[in-house]
């Protein structure tokens, strides 16, 4: 097993807008990413789970010429209102890192 | 062949622009110069409360080198979102701007001023023809919710511009602006493929960081029939098919599918290919026309003026009961506030931040128990006004300083401020409240263009 963090190049999480949180996963090589992508690890429905979400809200692209997963979800406050503790989204993808990968 | 070249010469007009790489991208001969000066990024303050995100030095001298670069090339500059947020008092500093390079430098700009602010009363007009929908999410819309906000924008597509570069505009300041139409706009005028010309403004609007190996630097595109190529000049910057696939997902809800105005760029059939080290070739990227035209709207609306205190609790037997003693603080605050104040809990907001156990992540934080042994505290207090905010901050000091412990007999002070005065005034605070389109009658009734001419004329 090797967590997803050793594995890939970046793990990011960003606005894409004022209303949706973006998380984007890459690798540094085919190799890697295959590795990632037969897992099967990632999809909408684990992602859910570790954000505590209801599994439609989370939307899952497999993006092979980019070597890179990607999810997006509604943000849980709207970006800058007075709970919203990341501006720009980005310190949100923490519990991805610790996903292990057969 | 027909073909049209541009140099994208930086991500965010203030942030950087390389001179040096600006001036070795002219050998490309480009048709155009642009740069992206705006974003949501920064969050609804700059849009509400009209303000830039960028010191005025910054953007001047990232200006001043995009239009002397635009002179000496003889072709026309595109400034897009002016001043962060592109409404008018964003897109009149930007201007004002431009008046004082182009005297200091003694250049002639036939300007055209697009703006993109839009009337309370055209919105209502909308609204009540049922020419504003919801894009997904969004907040609830109603009349109120135009009539309170700060400050609306529509974010116009390539036609506003394709207009002002046909009225011969040498320098095309533009309020709110799809970030990749100020790209589109002269290739899409000369006949070359929508979606190679979506795709490639798309790539290039962030400047280099659709690129890998280095800093600075800026991007080029030509585009053509067929292909659209991507190039960076800069030290050490390349392009690598991975890294221009990979840009698309940056700041993208869904990675293959990009709504404009006057469509959707669709990237899944995109191709990317190295040509040399550094550049790449796109091919098959689609452009889908919609039968509506529609105008992503942005808005901002006050809540409020917040004043804030900044702290930090070290005491472990506090932290080990960290969320019951917060919430007796909490409810001693909302107490004093309203005997001394006269506001009730609805009349204004205790926000409390805690650095150290899940301020960062929120209720996305997998693990909310595991606090540190110091915790970082920012209490917000928001009311009407700044000075029922401020008394409201004020009053929130001594609960904090002094709430105790059953550990500890006597008198403690609990709370280690950062400050003097402790609390801090934030001034007005404000959230985005619209993430809607509206479908104007006609393309162009929601922008207003003004030709201008700067300097004197030659």
């Amino acid at each position: 097993m090797t967590r997803l963090a050793e594995l890939s190049s970046l793990i990011r999480s960003k606005n894409a807008g004022p209303f949706v949180l973006t998380f984007d996963i890459m690798f540094p090589d085919e190799e890697s990413y295959g590795r990632v992508k037969r897992s099967g690890l990632l999809n909408a429905a684990h992602f859910a789970e570790l954000f505590r979400l209801p599994p439609e809200q989370v939307r899952f692209f497999v993006c092979d010429n980019a070597r890179a997963f990607k999810f997006s979800i509604p943000r849980p406050l709207t970006q800058g209102d007075l709970a919203d503790g990341d501006l720009h989204g980005g310190q949100q993808f923490i519990p991805l890192m610790d996903i292990d990968i057969p | 062949m027909n073909e049209i070249r541009y140099i994208a010469a930086s991500g965010a007009l203030g942030a950087g622009v390389d001179a040096g790489a600006l001036d070795r991208a002219l050998a490309l001969e480009p048709h155009f110069i642009a740069s992206d000066a705006g974003t949501t990024d920064a969050g609804p303050f700059s849009l509400g409360g009209g303000q830039p995100a960028f010191p005025r030095e910054a953007v001047k001298r990232d200006l001043t080198r995009v239009l002397l670069a635009s002179r000496k090339a003889g072709i026309p500059a595109l400034i897009g979102s002016a001043g962060t947020a592109g409404g008018d008092p964003h897109v009149d500093w930007v201007l004002d701007i431009a008046h004082e390079i182009v005297a200091e430098h003694d250049l002639s700009l036939r300007t055209a001023v697009i703006r993109s602010e839009q009337s309370k009363d055209y919105l209502v007009g909308l609204y009540r023809e049922g020419r504003i929908r919801p894009l997904d999410p969004a907040p609830p819309l109603d009349e109120a919710v135009i009539e309170r906000s700060a400050r609306i924008v529509g974010m116009m597509g390539a036609e506003p511009l394709q207009e002002a570069l046909e009225g011969g505009a040498d320098f095309v300041l533009a309020g709110r602006c799809s970030d990749p139409a100020l790209y589109a706009a002269l290739p899409i005028m000369r006949g070359l493929p929508a979606g190679l010309a979506w795709h490639a403004g798309k790539v290039t609007e962030c400047g280099t960081m659709a690129c890998e190996g280095g800093r600075g630097g800026v991007i080029t595109a030509t585009i053509r029939d067929h292909e659209a190529i991507i190039a960076p000049f800069g030290d050490g910057v390349r392009c690598t098919p991975q890294s221009i696939a990979a840009h698309t997902l940056y700041e993208n809800g869904d990675p293959y599918l990009h709504k404009e105005c006057s469509g959707t760029l669709d990237l899944t059939r995109s191709q990317y290919e190295a040509i040399d080290e550094r550049s790449v070739r796109i091919t098959g990227s689609a452009f889908i026309p919609s039968n509506d035209y529609t105008v992503k709207l942005e808005g901002a609306e006050r809540i409020g003026y917040q004043s804030i205190m900044v702290g930090g609790i070290r005491d472990p037997y506090i932290i080990r009961r960290l969320d019951q003693w917060l919430a007796e603080v909490e409810a001693h605050i909302y107490a004093i506030v309203e005997r001394v104040l006269g506001l009730g809990r609805r009349e204004w907001t205790l926000t409390v931040h805690v650095y150290g156990r899940d301020a960062v992540m929120g209720d996305l934080e997998p693990d909310p128990h595991a606090i540190s042994r110091e915790v970082g505290i920012v209490v917000a207090a928001t009311a009407a006004t700044q000075e029922l905010a401020t008394k409201a901050a004020q009053l929130t000091r001594q609960p904090f300083l002094h709430h105790g412990v059953p550990e500890w007999m006597g008198g403690i002070t609990s709370f280690a401020c950062l400050h003097n005065p402790a609390h801090i005034d934030r001034g007005a605070v404000y959230r985005f409240n619209l993430n809607h389109v509206a479908v104007p009658r006609t393309k162009t009734e929601m922008f207003r263009t003004e030709f201008l001419q700067l300097g004197s004329a030659k």
